[in-house]
């Protein structure tokens, strides 16, 4: 009898699990991403203001900048943004917003809203470059280098401890880009 | 009609599925006639009004009916109809619909083409398989209501999503969901046995077909999803570990290693308990798969709208049907028979390793996909599981099923040699290392492990079971049963996949050229020629299409045309890739962007991908063979025959038959 529980037992353990997986969702931040000390991978995007201008990935190449994933519909983006305007106004390099899986429209009424501080943004409707990226869920920074390669990768929401973090890479970056 | 209508049918279905999960199983527990005879008109009443709700939504789309929001949430007025018709079941609340659809049409089979089993047992099934239905239809009227109204209604809808306006994709959920519900019969059968008391052969006959239908049709759509992300999303891959396919592939794994266990107990009973668990665990990770793409617990590039309350709502619905489940498993599992022993060589223990490795893999599977869960929940550093953990868990538990697979058939049951099983292979192993050796080194430039091994295994699997059938048609006058078929072809059929998974993974070619009209890039002997990039309109969409002529030599061989489509609404841009595939290549264009407007030139992939179409062709292979073995007679007429001498024991197994 209690050898045919262990069935039971197991599954218990499970829904336990996801019981509290499910109230982590949003908690559930830092991953190592497979992609740091790698070349960011290639991407060629649309504007959000000017869809028909193609962006690349290759176009920042000699200089650090910021990836920033964010959507409309995300709510943990709308709580760091206070520290993605400040990003974008102290950090001196280009802050990038990839718009995930989002609809025009609507991104561009978020942006109106609560200000765009990004030095542009690239639109990944159908998220096929996200997966490129290993994104893993809104928002999500990424630090690349002025050779393209990913340095540091954060996962969830920026706010003031992960904002210094960020900045101190950041000057790093800069830094090592300049000598 | 008008969507109130859809709404009150689901309310209806509900009160007739209550009805079947309580009335007729108060019959069949008190022995009362006069109840049990409810089950079948419960049964066709609940299948009606699920029929009512799925074609009320369906009026709704070919009507454009916006003011139902999942209406002007997946379609517009632009949409064409085809996509009309399959946009019901491209968001969460219309894929439910088709789901509870399903498994009211499988209840319906059930009773039309069971007619045979004795009743008390047919009419518990039938009241389990209205249980699980009880869940879904308050799953939908509680927390994902398709008939929702918005008032006034848009002048137009949203469009639905580009990439899933595709024919592959029309047919992709359909099949998958027949498969993920289909368990819910077997898992109707096993619990139905369980509360009967005992588990005999004579259910697991019964369900057998059952399973190995449903199984066919997870493969299936598998497949075609597969095969659809390969061409649709545009990179060349065909399978990418994502939770969601992972998913679907932990149910069918599991099914697989029903499908074999069910034979086992069938024919010697052993593993009886075994068998119930599978068919438990099937069907409890069909649930769980639709709990990870539905709640939101894990981030996926195919999820559908994620919503916590629904994760929720799951995870309680999967709760008490599994938990339900293994608590009459334990209760009720000391009383199943026991079954004859057999000896360390024999056919028992070829199907008991494949147990053990299919179970293995779907729990490393299972294991992988929920890795952030469980390191999250451990508190351990959080590492994200990506392909390489697959992949290299994958080959490590899959060799050794590819080199068993050809033995299991030969074997016999209960006691067997080992020189007798491996004699009449010996040929067929020799033959595939010097063909599988000769094949890759003729094929592929470079010194490859991956492509010889590929070849050797598969080779391997073709031959392995060519040289079954000649041994089991020996001394035969009539061809071989139909379920021996249906093995013989799946069995090949896992050959034919290895090869070509060997082929694209080791020799893929790639190249990222940028290209002006009139260049030519060549690749491995194929000359492709850009002609001029032309400007085409479909109904919803502007496109530049980019018209290719391909030569090899001096030969002209065809015309490849892709596309980089922008729809209207939304402004999404699409990359449509334009396939030539071969017997032993596919040819592969995608455009990438526009370089220079002044001429024209623009960024293009191309692939060149070998033997990828075995990979579904081999796939197919084996959803055909569950189907073949499926079409037995020998479930249908022994059935018949059960039903006047319930007491019958099968007949000792021979050594002939063949789990299918």
């Amino acid at each position: 009898m209690i050898r045919m529980l262990i069935p039971f037992g197991v599954f218990l353990a499970l829904v336990i699990m996801l019981v509290v997986g499910l109230g982590t969702a949003e908690e559930r931040k830092v991953v190592a991403s497979p992609l740091i000390d790698k070349p960011v991978p290639a991407f060629e995007l649309p504007g959000l203001y000017e869809p028909e201008v193609i962006r690349s990935s290759s176009q920042f190449i000699g200089q650090p900048w910021i990836l920033n994933i964010w959507g409309s519909w995300c709510w943990a983006c709308r709580v760091e943004h206070p520290f993605v305007e400040q990003l974008g106004r102290e950090a001196g390099v280009p802050l990038v917003g990839f718009n995930w899986k989002d609809e025009r429209v609507d991104a561009l009424e978020w942006l109106e809203r609560y200000g765009d501080a990004w030095t542009t943004h690239v639109v990944d409707f159908e998220g096929r470059s996200a997966i490129d990226l290993g994104v893993y869920g809104a928002p999500e920074t990424f630090l690349i280098d002025h050779e393209g390669i990913v340095r540091h990768k954060h996962i969830g929401p920026i706010d003031q401890t992960i904002y210094n973090d960020l900045m101190r890479r950041i000057m790093a970056l800069r830094s090592e880009a300049e000598a | 009609m008008i969507p109130e209508l859809g709404q009150i049918s689901l309310i209806l279905a509900l009160i007739l599925a209550i009805l079947l999960a309580t009335v007729p199983m108060i019959g069949a527990w008190k022995n009362d006639e006069r109840l049990m005879a409810m089950a079948p008109s419960l049964v066709i009443g609940h299948f009606v009004f699920a029929l009512m709700a799925y074609l009320v939504l369906t009026v709704a789309f070919i009507n454009h009916d916006f003011t139902v929001t999942y209406v002007a949430m997946n379609s517009n007025l632009l949409l064409p109809l085809a996509y009309r018709l399959s946009a019901v079941w491209g968001g969460h609340e219309g894929s439910l619909l088709l789901w509870i659809l399903m498994l009211a049409g499988w209840m319906m089979a059930v009773l039309m083409f069971s007619r045979a089993l004795p009743k008390v047992y047919r009419t518990r099934v039938l009241s389990v398989m209205g249980m699980v239905s009880i869940g879904f239809l308050l799953f939908t009227l509680l927390t994902s209501n398709p008939f929702d109204r918005i008032l006034p209604g848009p002048p137009d809808g949203q469009d639905l999503n580009p990439l899933l306006q595709d024919p592959g994709m029309i047919f992709h959920p359909p099949l998958l969901y027949m498969g993920y519900v289909g368990f819910a019969v077997a898992f109707g059968f096993a619990i139905a046995g369980l509360l009967g008391g005992k588990v005999e052969r004579d259910w697991v006959r019964w369900s057998r077909p059952w399973t190995l239908i449903a199984w066919a049709f997870l493969t299936a759509g598998i497949t075609l999803g597969s095969w659809w992300a390969y061409y649709e999303l545009g990179w060349g891959g065909w399978w990418f570990w994502d939770p969601v396919e992972n998913a679907s592939f932990i149910p069918w794994l599991i099914g697989t290693a029903l499908i074999h266990s069910q034979a086992v107990t069938e024919k010697r009973g052993a593993f009886p308990a075994w068998t119930v668990l599978l068919a438990i665990a099937a069907f409890s990770m069909s649930l769980l798969g639709t709990f990870l793409v539905r709640s939101g617990v894990l981030t996926s590039v195919h999820a559908f709208a994620n919503d916590p309350e629904r994760g929720l709502f799951i995870l309680a619905f999967m709760t008490v049907v599994t938990g339900g489940a293994l608590l009459l498993y334990a209760l009720r599992a000391p009383r199943i028979m026991a079954g004859e022993g057999f000896d360390f060589i024999s056919r028992e223990t070829a199907l008991m390793l494949n147990n053990l490795f299919f179970a293995v893999s779907a729990g490393m599977v299972l294991l992988g996909t929920l890795y952030p869960l469980v390191s999250d929940f451990m508190g351990w550093a959080q590492v994200s599981v990506g392909p390489p953990y697959f992949s290299a868990m994958f080959i490590l538990l899959m060799t050794p099923i590819v080199m068993l697979i050809p033995l299991g058939p030969m074997s016999r049951w209960k006691k067997d040699d080992m020189g007798r099983i491996v004699k009449p292979l010996v040929a067929s192993f020799i033959a595939s290392i010097v063909l599988g050796v000769v094949i890759s080194g003729f094929m592929i430039d470079a010194w490859s492990l991956r492509a010889i091994t590929g070849w050797i295994g598969g080779l391997w699997l073709i031959f392995g079971t060519a040289s079954y059938v000649r041994t089991a048609l020996r001394g035969r006058r009539r061809g071989l049963p139909r379920h021996q078929i249906g093995m013989i072809m799946a069995h090949a059929g896992i050959g034919v996949f290895v090869i070509g998974v060997a082929m694209v993974s080791s020799s893929t070619l790639q190249r990222d050229v940028r290209v002006e009209p009139g260049q030519t890039v060549e690749i491995e002997g194929y000359r492709f020629q850009l002609n001029e990039i032309a400007s085409v309109k479909g109904s919803n969409w502007i496109a530049d299409e980019a018209r290719f002529t391909v030569f090899r030599g001096d030969r002209e061989l065809y015309d490849m045309n892709p596309q980089k489509r922008r729809y209207h609404r939304g402004g999404q841009i699409m990359t449509q890739v334009a396939l030539r595939p071969g017997f032993t290549r596919d040819l592969y264009i995608a455009m990438g962007s526009r370089l220079d407007d002044a001429t024209n030139a623009w960024s293009i992939r191309i692939h060149i991908k070998p033997f990828v179409r075995w990979i579904w062709g081999g796939a197919l292979l084996l959803a055909l063979g569950g189907v073949v073995s499926a079409s037995d007679r020998r479930y249908w007429r022994e059935r018949r025959a059960e039903a006047s001498k319930p007491a019958q024991p099968p007949v000792p197994g021979t050594g002939e038959e063949v789990p299918a």
